[in-house]
């Protein structure tokens, strides 16, 4: 592999000293690259993401053991303010958008990271991403729709120029057209910007679309990883993921066997 | 019902009964009867006047702080109002024995039940108000029946005060410290009793579902109005009973001593006793009471210390120092409460010396 | 009518105050969401260090004003670093009574050092700015107020809606952890506001202090005061403060002139409790959006 952004070593995560989520997590992001990671629901993505970008602290969980670096720093168990100022930005999952302040005044509140320094260039690059949000950047977003919602988030942490963006879920609970083009734009912005990105989804198809590289999280331990490629033409991933049974066709409860492959990986 | 001898080391518990018991050992239920038949056979024996005087009044606050417990402890609505609704049972209890010579054991129940009609107007902005606005209306309340107690002179007569009759029972007079703390203390023990058992009944499952979760209790099917309601109803019930016999023991009173202060006392004695701890309550009181007993004293000496009477400082604010440093530490160090604390001192007596 | 109109402009005066007041309790409720019980004190304790800097330290008033407000400054990143901060997260009736017991120290460390009698500042406004508009007399002190609380409205409003740090702030009050995500520093945040906060109270306490003189008990009253009127102008719009102390001053004095001096200091509660029913978030505060 070629220039290394973002490198976990065999991390755990405990929450409250008691509940342990990450066992043993190990991945590596490429500079540049769109990394996907997929996994059913308490697999531990988010917590993944949590441990990189330091937001565990407030729910008192820690990394408890490996090490997480960055641009080869020590990263693990920062303060998110220090994180973030490296070029960390997580998108959290669910929209969480300032409901009270305007869509332009929450876009603002992304230049956190360097204060004082001049943004209207940067507000300009989120309303071309996002056209849909110009019209609406006198409104309260508390009142906008959920469409909206995520392109502000999404343009929210833009503003901060994250060298890596970290997107939770960033599909849930919009429509397909949506979902497509949020999708179309995370790509343009990986482009065009060199952004690196990882991407955590429910939504494994669009993600592997997108995606270069592809981790499968089970149970709080990475259980698979290759190109997204590889991953599409996994049996296994197509059909606990992609929905689909080995042979192509709608997946047969009565197959036994599938529960003891998926047993396999636990 | 079987009676363990010892608390299991888990949740082993099989039927509704077994959850609902009060006293999970045998130990328990025989260390409060001991506790009871010492307090009642020993204290008004040895205790000095004084000391029996410092008790009475923590027996009374007790009352009053249980009431509120039941309010902010169980119900999760907090009230700023309690010192008020105290006063309102002291007013109601005197003007019933005053103009309507009625014999004390009808004249403290009575107040009580006027008090919960009071609170229960009062308790109307939870229909619409949560947290930190429906505060500050009970704050507003407390202002307001302030107000009224001193300016409906024809009832209250303003700031002159009233004086009570002395409470007899059949020809009985009950005077003095030693007969008012069997008065206070029985009252005491009935009323905790009575607040022990509405909380494992019906009523006190509702209230803390509401507690833990309005919007989800409401889903439950729990008529989340009403029984904030009653729960203002039963709190103030508390308070006004208190107050009725608080007017009883100090016989002459005023307006003066039922305002915000006193309701700030009410609260710190729940939250320095332990929010939704039954005990912790009757920990509160005697903390709070105690604590201002004991600052008088020192005030009062600090005051007779040459050098200090020398720069003519006045030590009397000092009290009041004290008293919020109490409630700041109590709130930073443990939130929990004295009741915690003597939960911890006694399981580490329990566990000892294995204790893992 | 020329009674009417002095009880016009008085109750506007009075309540310009208040709502000046109420200014510093609204910062530190937008900011972190804490009702600050102790506010009253932090009124009285900037009253009586500006009192202390000009009587017994004889330094001249505007930098005994400057230096008060920096003083205060300090004191409200203390306050917030050793009290209130290992309580977020905590339940509301913590931070309640945290601050109630804030206020009893600060009461009882006022009446230590310097007693519970009335003070008064040594006159310094200059009398020009005394204003005479027909049978209308109104004192100097009047419209130094009506200055101060105009230009701290408009401060206050610019910071808000225009400066970073007053967005900043604004998002921290709405979602800490989405702030949180984005680097904004939560902590300082905290501790800025409530220095900010106690800055605008003891700004307020100098001047009611020059208006009524300087005493505790008075001025802790006037800290409870805040409440009725920031619930009528919404707890968390400072527009809404000063024109919900407009309200509640004009509702004072009229009372108090028309229809009974005592009815006075308990009517702003009687209105609170309608606001409440009828309008629990003030004539200007935030609906609460709830999505679920």
């Amino acid at each position: 592999m070629g220039d290394i952004l973002l490198q976990l070593n065999n991390i755990s995560v405990v929450y409250s000293n008691v509940i342990q989520v990450l066992k043993g997590v190990s991945l590596s992001v490429e500079r540049g690259h769109i990394v996907s990671l997929l996994g059913s629901n308490g697999a531990g993505k988010t917590t993944t993401l949590k441990a990189i970008s330091g937001l565990l602290k407030p729910e008192n969980g820690e990394v408890t053991d490996g090490n997480i670096i960055y641009n080869s720093v020590n990263i693990q168990n920062r303060a998110p303010e220090d994180i973030t100022r490296q070029g960390i930005i997580q998108v959290l999952e669910g929209r969480q958008p300032f409901k009270y302040l305007t869509i332009e005044e929450n876009l603002r509140v992304g230049t956190a990271t360097r204060p004082g320094k001049p943004y209207k260039e940067d507000l300009e690059m989120v309303y071309h991403y996002f056209p849909a949000l110009v019209k609406r950047k006198k409104a309260l977003a508390g009142y906008c729709s959920g469409g909206e919602l995520q392109m502000l988030v999404i343009g929210r942490a833009l503003m901060a120029h994250p060298q890596l963006l970290m997107l939770d879920e960033p599909s849930l609970g919009l429509a397909p057209l949506v979902v497509q083009e949020i999708f179309r734009i995370i790509k343009k912005i990986n482009e065009e910007h060199g952004t690196t990105i990882v991407l955590v989804e429910q939504n494994a198809n669009m993600a592997l679309q997108v995606a270069h590289y592809g981790y499968v999280m089970e149970n709080g331990k990475i259980v698979m990883e290759g190109t997204s490629a590889e991953l599409s033409d996994n049996p296994d991933v197509k059909e606990f993921y992609l929905g689909m049974a080995a042979s192509g066709m709608a997946k047969s409860y009565k197959d036994v066997k599938s529960y003891r492959r998926r047993k396999r990986w636990l | 019902m079987k009676k363990l001898s010892f608390h299991p080391c888990g949740n082993y518990r099989e039927t509704y009964a077994e959850e609902l018991a009060i006293f999970d050992t045998w130990f328990g239920r025989i260390s409060l009867i001991v506790f009871l038949v010492l307090l009642f056979g020993l204290a008004p024996l040895f205790a000095s006047p004084y000391l029996l005087y410092v008790l009475n009044n923590i027996g009374i606050m007790a009352i009053a702080a249980i009431g509120l417990n039941i309010l902010i402890g169980y119900t999760g609505q907090i009230s700023l109002g309690h010192g008020a609704f105290f006063g309102v049972g002291a007013y109601a209890g005197a003007i019933l024995a005053t103009r309507l010579n009625l014999p004390f054991f009808v004249c403290i129940p009575a107040a009580g039940l006027i008090t919960a009609m009071v609170g229960m107007i009062f308790g109307i902005p939870s229909g619409r108000l949560k947290g930190l606005y429906l505060t500050i209306a009970t704050l507003a309340g407390q202002f307001i029946i302030e107000y009224v107690l001193i300016q409906w002179e024809s009832l209250t007569k303003g700031t002159m005060g009233i004086t009570l009759p002395g409470p007899s029972l059949f020809g009985w007079d009950i005077a003095g410290d030693k007969a008012f703390f069997f008065l206070i203390f029985i009252c005491l023990t009935a009323m905790t009793w009575f607040a022990v058992n509405i909380m494992r009944s019906k009523y006190g499952r509702a209230f803390i579902a509401i507690r833990d979760n309005d919007r989800a209790a409401e889903g439950m099917g729990i008529p989340i109005f009403r029984y904030k309601l009653l729960s203002f109803a039963i709190s103030s019930f508390y308070a006004g009973f208190a107050g009725a016999l608080w007017a009883y023991y100090m016989v002459s009173i005023t307006t003066e001593p039922f305002n915000l202060g006193l309701s700030v006392e009410f609260i710190a004695m729940v939250i320095i006793g332990g929010m939704g701890n039954m005990p912790g309550a009757i920990f509160g009181a005697t903390f709070i009471t105690g604590l201002n007993e004991l600052l008088r004293f020192a005030t009062g000496a600090l005051m007779n210390v040459g050098w200090i009477a020398g720069m003519g400082l006045n030590m009397a604010p000092l009290r009041e120092f004290v008293f919020g440093l109490a409630i700041v530490l109590f709130i930073l160090i443990e939130p929990k409460g004295l009741a915690e604390l003597w939960r911890i001192v006694r399981s580490s007596f329990r566990l000892w010396p294995f204790s893992y | 009518m020329d009674f009417f109109l002095q009880l016009l402009v008085n109750g506007v005066c009075v309540g310009l105050l208040y709502g000046i007041s109420a200014m510093g309790f609204v910062m530190i409720f937008k900011a972190s969401s804490v009702l600050n019980f102790a506010h009253g004190e932090l009124l009285a304790l900037g009253a009586f260090i500006f009192l202390s800097l000009i009587t017994w330290g004889k330094i001249p008033v505007a930098a005994a004003f400057i230096l008060t407000l920096a003083g205060c400054f300090l004191l409200g990143f203390i306050i917030e670093r050793f009290f209130l901060r290992p309580l977020i997260g905590e339940k509301l009736i913590f931070v309640i009574m945290l601050t109630v017991g804030l206020a009893a120290m600060f009461k009882g460390l006022i009446l230590l050092i310097w007693g519970g009698n009335l003070h008064t500042y040594p006159e310094f406004l200059p009398p020009s700015l005394e204003m005479q508009l027909g049978p209308i007399y109104i004192a100097p002190v009047y419209s130094a107020t009506l200055v101060i609380s105009i230009v701290f409205l408009i401060l206050f409003g610019l910071f808000f809606k225009k400066s970073s740090q007053g967005i900043f702030m604004r998002s921290v009050a709405d979602n800490q952890k989405a702030a949180l995500s984005l680097g904004v520093h939560v902590r300082r945040v905290f501790a800025l506001s409530w220095a900010i906060a106690a800055m605008v109270a003891c700004m307020s306490g100098i001047v009611l202090g020059i208006i009524n003189g300087v005493n505790v008990h008075d001025l802790s009253a006037i800290g409870l005061k805040v409440f009725p009127v920031v619930i009528l102008g919404g707890l968390d719009s400072i527009g809404g403060a000063i024109i919900g102390g407009i309200i509640i001053g004009l509702l004072e004095t009229f009372t108090g002139g028309y229809l009974s001096p005592s009815l006075r200091d308990v009517v702003p509660y009687i209105v609170l409790v309608v606001i409440l029913m009828v309008k629990p978030y003030g004539l200007f505060g935030l609906v609460e959006i709830e999505r679920v």
